[in-house]
């Protein structure tokens, strides 16, 4: 008999929304633990959550993105149960009318384009955080991730294999961060994904026993455990050694098994009711169409853009991979830089800058205005390609203006730079040995004067117009 | 048992006392509650720096029972109040009667302050759902209950009241200030219906006190018609449904884990939760959460709180059929004048008349043994009426 898998995905993503979602705590990564923390989301008696806006409207959008329709009166409901990291024993989600329903997202197979459908897309807020201490043997409680505002996109069970599954997850992440709702890090927990799997024999429409595994956080692990777990159902169905389950089970990457956590029947009922506390939102026209008007190109077709506009295929994928760096070269095309010199510019000497600094492209901190300017002066030679390097390390660091900054820090090629010219005049001057030995004919002595002149300079100068000098200054004694 | 948990000696202006579930960061809030005994909030309640910035002084923390969700007080943690032939007399009243506050404010979800104020001769008013700030009260039935006013008389009330009302952006639930604004300007009551299928189960000293201050009302010229009414009695199961789900979701938070009571015998975090959750909360509360957690569940959902849900909206639209033929409603505030013995049973009891105007949010006078409901907004027309009775210039 041949099987045939069938997969339903449940993704978590963190929202970009730069607070939580019902007080106005910052929700940034690698904060201090309970840095982040306010009476409200320490769920302490008293408070009451305040809805963010923000995270409203990257809702929306995720719908938008995902072509769901919206849910134009959306409402908030409580989840509830015990556990340590939820303070205020119950979750707000969205239960009963979640922002975005009934969507569907294209992928590629080896079969051609297959569409997975959309069940709904709700907000909620995300839990806090255990962590074990080994050398007091307790368990400390850290907050900083409660109320951090989520989605939750909820698949339908469209998807029959671990290679579409990836291809799928791939795709809500590039449109997902390409919208700007999150920047969807694996790495760094702000996606995660509950896979539900069941397996039953090819061509029949009855679903087998589903099981799910929670919290999977990295595609690989995703990938094996879904084969694993399918390989499972296959062999408990055929060999008849192993009774099939409703459960949840938990994915050991290391050993590479999938252990059962609890089943159907002692898992807790968690009393959803609406939230009496937030008021349902009503999305009006204006609202509606002012979120879809911030609505980017889907990335293919903005690299396909790219590409008429005279990129090579490979830059135009690589710009749209990150929406920072769309955003970035599109500006400087505006402000008149020819396409090809602002990509070259961002791939080279930006993301070369990115690296050192640790930043990812989606932090790249120069503007496209300024990335324009310093280019045109490069190009009309007014600073020097080494040069034009340092003035871009100033504007990543300080945000400087490239024209100015050129200026005032003796960066400007070929110009009269008379602080320049009074250095090399100082050194020459107190390095009589130096002179005699290059007059002599050892060349390294001009080096030494040169290293002397930097080092005055504070390393504010054109170097080549500095060694130019030095020559020059030499040939006159 | 003191009427106080916490008295200020200190007061500088004009006192008012809080009752024990507003949340203040000077003093201790327990919520009437083992489970909070000494709690310090990090905040004030949102009334709070209200009062002050407008010059009155706090004179100190009110015992309640635990949650307010009994009679008179009774389930106080720190024991109930009673007079010398043991009735039991809230300390809501007894802070403005022997302690001399010139107010009170009072958490209203099941009427404790509605019973309060028309049993000791005091005037009392729930404000409309949502024109005061819920922000800083220990939350227990969020979609229903308000911050009240009681004083000796509705000039005090409508004096307090009018700092406290307003918008609140950090109550999601808050209403805009124009719409809180409108109740300054709302149309005097003239006529009122009273509802006789209510006035059957009274004891005999408690008609008389109810007569009496509908015989009152006659006499300052308002309109009285007896009507019946099989709709507005149903607000109590569909309350009770309602109250007892938000409180089990609301003091679930109450779990021994970050603050307030945490039991001395636990082996693991289960044992933790159960059995500081046991050792702390009274019989009453027990028997709401147990009956909150029920009707939540997934087999009880749609067919008993979903139902409350749709009930409360029945209840809110018959409230405006009322409301076209009648300026207010007249119901008695409880059954019986004096209280000694009550059980879990009692409480229940006597939402019966507290419950239609918890449940549709309405503003609600209480005087002499009676409430007087009015339309959302006229809370101060309805202070006017109340001033008429005790003999204040009729307009």
């Amino acid at each position: 008999m041949k099987f045939e898998t069938v997969i339903g995905l449940e993704v978590h993503v963190e929202m970009s929304a730069n607070s939580k979602i019902f007080c106005s705590c910052g929700a940034k990564y690698g904060a201090e633990q309970n840095e982040c923390v306010c009476p409200a989301c320490c769920g302490m008696p008293g408070m009451l959550p305040v809805m963010n806006r923000r995270v409203v409207e990257l809702g929306m959008t995720a719908g938008m993105m995902l072509n769901c329709r919206i849910n134009r009166t959306t409402t908030f409901d409580k989840k509830s149960y015990y556990y340590p990291d939820l303070p205020a024993s119950y979750q707000t989600t969205q239960w009963f009318a979640p922002i975005a329903v009934d969507g569907k997202v294209k992928i590629e197979t080896d079969n051609g384009e297959k569409f997975i459908g959309i069940k709904q897309i709700h907000m909620e807020e995300d839990a806090g955080k255990l962590v074990h201490d080994d050398w007091t043997d307790t368990t400390l409680v850290d907050f900083n991730r409660t109320s951090v505002p989520l989605i939750e996109i909820v698949s339908r069970p469209d998807l029959s294999s671990a290679k579409e599954v990836i291809a799928y997850l791939e795709r809500l992440r590039a449109l997902l961060r390409f919208a700007g709702v999150s920047d969807c890090r694996w790495e760094m927990g702000t996606m995660r994904c509950d896979v539900n799997l069941s397996v039953r024999p090819e061509g029949s429409t009855e679903l087998g026993v589903r099981t799910e595994m929670k919290n999977m956080n990295s595609l690989s692990a995703i990938e094996k455990a879904i084969e694993y777990e399918a390989a499972r159902h296959i062999d408990a169905i055929v060999s008849g050694t192993e009774e099939l389950v409703q459960e949840t089970r938990r994915w050991d990457d290391i050993k590479g098994k999938s252990y059962s956590m609890r089943s159907k029947e002692t898992a807790g009922d968690y009393r959803y009711f609406p939230d009496p506390t937030l008021m349902p939102i009503v999305i009006d026209d204006a609202w509606y169409d002012a979120v879809q008007a911030t609505l980017p190109l889907l990335p293919e077709d903005k690299a396909a853009l790219y590409m008429e506009a005279g990129l090579e295929e490979k830059t135009a994928w690589q710009l749209v991979a990150s929406r920072r760096l769309c955003d970035v070269l599109d500006a400087a095309v505006e402000a008149g830089c020819p396409i090809k010199d602002a990509a070259n510019w961002i791939f080279s000497d930006c993301m070369k800058l990115c690296n050192r600094e640790k930043l990812t492209a989606d932090e790249l901190p120069v503007n496209g205005q300024d990335l324009a300017k310093l280019i045109a002066l490069v190009k009309n030679g007014t600073v020097t390609r080494p040069n034009a390097a340092r003035v871009l390390a100033a504007m990543f660091k300080d945000g400087v203006q490239p024209e100015t900054f050129a200026a005032e820090n003796g960066l400007l090629a070929g110009g009269n730079d008379d602080r320049v010219d009074a250095v090399v005049k100082q050194v020459v001057d107190e390095n009589p040995k130096a002179v005699a030995d290059f007059k002599a004919g050892k060349e390294k002595a001009a080096m030494a004067l040169f290293g002397q002149a930097m080092k005055l300079l504070n390393k504010n100068c054109d170097p080549q117009q500095l060694k130019e000098k030095i020559f020059a200054e030499l040939a006159k004694r | 048992m003191a009427v106080f948990t916490v008295k200020n000696e200190n007061v500088q202006g004009k006192a008012v006392a809080l009752d024990d579930l507003i949340l203040t960061k000077d003093y201790p809030t327990a919520a009437g509650s083992k489970m909070l005994e000494g709690f310090m909030s990090l905040f004030d309640a949102e009334v709070v720096p209200r009062l002050q910035n407008a010059g009155y002084g706090i004179a100190g923390k009110v015992n309640v029972g635990e949650f307010s969700l009994d009679v008179l007080g009774e389930t106080s943690h720190f024991g109930a109040n009673r007079d010398q032939n043991g009735n039991l007399v809230s300390a809501l009243s007894e802070s403005i009667k022997t302690e001399n506050a010139f107010a009170c404010l009072c958490t209203d979800s099941n009427g404790t302050p509605r019973r309060a104020a028309a049993l000791s001769g005091l005037c009392y008013i729930k404000p409309t759902y949502a024109t005061v700030s819920r922000y800083g009260l220990v939350a227990c039935v969020c979609s229903g209950e308000t911050v009240g006013v009681m004083a000796k008389t509705a000039d005090g009330c409508a004096e307090i009241l009018s700092v406290i009302a307003g918008h609140d952006d950090k109550d999601g639930t808050s209403l805009p200030q124009n719409m809180i604004d409108s109740a300054k300007n709302a149309d005097p009551i003239c006529k009122v219906a009273v509802i006789s299928s209510f006035m059957n189960g009274l004891s005999a000293d408690m008609s008389e006190k109810v007569n009496a201050s509908l015989a009152s009302l006659r006499a300052n010229g308002i309109e009285i018609e007896e009507i019946d009414d099989s709709v507005l009695p149903l607000a109590q199961p569909a309350w009770n449904t309602l109250s007892a789900a938000e409180l089990c979701n609301n003091i679930s938070r109450f779990d021994g884990v970050k603050y307030g009571y945490r039991t001395a015998n636990y082996k693991n975090i289960e044992e933790l939760y159960t059995n500081s959750r046991t050792e702390a909360f009274g019989l009453l509360t027990k028997m709401q959460l147990l009956y909150g957690s029920e009707v939540l569940s997934t087999e009880n959902y749609m067919p008993v709180y979903d139902k409350a849900l749709r009930m409360r909206r029945v209840l809110c639209a018959h409230f405006s059929e009322l409301f076209a033929s009648y300026d207010a409603i007249v119901l008695p505030a409880c059954s019986q004048t004096a209280y000694v013995e009550t059980d879990t049973d009692t409480a229940y009891n006597e939402s019966l008349y507290t419950a239609p105007a918890s449940i549709c949010g309405l503003p609600v006078a209480a005087f002499g043994g009676i409430q007087i409901i009015g339309k959302a907004f006229s809370d101060y027309a309805l202070l006017s009426l109340v001033k008429k009775t005790e003999g204040g210039a009729a307009q």
